[in-house]
């Protein structure tokens, strides 16, 4: 047993899951927008697209999943490059920073989203 | 002549490793990489490197052959060597001894974690603890590891983080203990690893089935104790 308080859900079961789930969103979400896109778009229809809740609820949704999945992912990436064994306490440090400089950036894009989805 | 670069590091006399060129006369046959390593033995006594059964059963002589990770023993030149040109290297991730000896302190700590034994509290019979056929067959591909770690030390996974992540060896050997139905400890066993690094370290990308040297898949045992922990946990 290994304990990590900084992974998702802090149980690799439950990240793993989320990432399996979160993926099958997002690729639903790309599929829906490039067959949009390919069908051809001018800016009132892709307006009339975006105006639907439920384009805007599937949109936060995708969102919210590219987040989860990011946070799954890098953390995996972090773990595993910026480490105590690989370079010390610096190790440590490094991969705190870039996991609160993550979290921001994810944080900062969900709200922002939600000002475009609902703000226009 | 095959041309053979070997990696040689003594900690007590080198202050780093080096790759050193050698000449082998194989006669032109096509001979294992042990008989070679034998040969360049013969022409320099310093070289290190571990053998014992010289039939891929022992476990011993797992080195790393042109970037490919496998038993000295029973890899013949022909599977291996490209333009003539023979490249061996200890088996990488772990600290070298010396030569092609590595530590395999980490290696072992991780097995030793999955506790690799049956567990069974109720009395012992008088004879033996028995299975049905059916049963036996389930831990057909996973008893037949013999340790010598080709698999987990060409694991990035476990390159980076050896003392969290179980590893290939490790997990085949869990999962042959979880599939056991003599075995009791099944909820225990299980509890031990579910934790983000020893068992979901793992992303599957297979190394460990491509240089198995006999022909096992862990990353297929890997899946089945993910399923078992989802079905637990769910």
């Amino acid at each position: 047993m290994v304990t990590a308080v900084t992974s998702m859900g802090r149980s690799g079961l439950y990240d793993w899951l989320m990432q399996r789930v979160t993926a099958v969103i997002l690729l639903a979400y790309f599929l829906l927008v490039g067959w949009v896109l390919i069908g051809g778009v001018d800016y009132a229809s892709w307006k009339a697209l975006y105006s639907q809740t439920w384009m805007r609820v599937f949109s936060l949704l995708a969102l919210l999943s590219l987040g989860i999945h990011a946070w799954v992912g890098l953390w995996a990436v972090f773990t595993d490059y910026l480490t105590e064994r690989l370079m010390g306490t610096t190790g440590n440090v490094l991969r705190l920073l870039a996991q609160v400089v993550c979290a921001i950036v994810m944080f900062t894009y969900v709200v922002w989203g939600i000002q475009i989805l609902w703000g226009f | 002549m095959l041309q053979v670069s070997i990696y040689r590091y003594n900690p007590e006399t080198d202050a780093e490793p080096y790759m050193q060129e050698v000449q082998v006369d194989t006669g032109g046959k096509d001979i294992m990489v042990l008989d070679v390593l034998e040969l360049i033995k013969a022409q320099d006594t310093t070289v290190a490197y571990r053998r014992s059964c010289r039939e891929g059963v022992c476990g011993s002589d797992g080195v790393n052959m042109n970037g490919k990770n496998g038993l000295a023993c029973i890899t013949p030149l022909s599977e291996t060597v490209r333009n003539n040109k023979l490249v061996l290297r200890p088996l990488p991730g772990l600290p070298v001894v010396r030569d092609l000896v590595v530590d395999m302190g980490m290696f072992y700590a991780q097995y030793e974690k999955v506790q690799p034994y049956l567990l069974n509290d109720s009395p012992a019979p008088a004879i033996e603890r028995l299975q049905s056929p059916e049963d036996r067959e389930k831990l057909d591909g996973l008893y037949e590891c013999i340790l010598c770690a080709c698999c987990s030390t060409s694991c990035p996974s476990f390159w980076w983080n050896p003392d969290r992540f179980i590893g290939p060896a490790g997990l085949l050997q869990a999962y042959r203990f979880l599939a056991d139905t003599r075995d009791t400890a099944t909820e225990e066993r299980l509890s031990r690893l579910d934790d983000p690094f020893s068992v979901f370290r793992c992303h599957g990308i297979q190394n460990c089935v491509n240089v198995c040297p006999k022909g096992l898949n862990p990353t297929r045992a890997i899946g089945h104790i993910r399923n078992m922990l989802l079905s637990r946990a769910t």
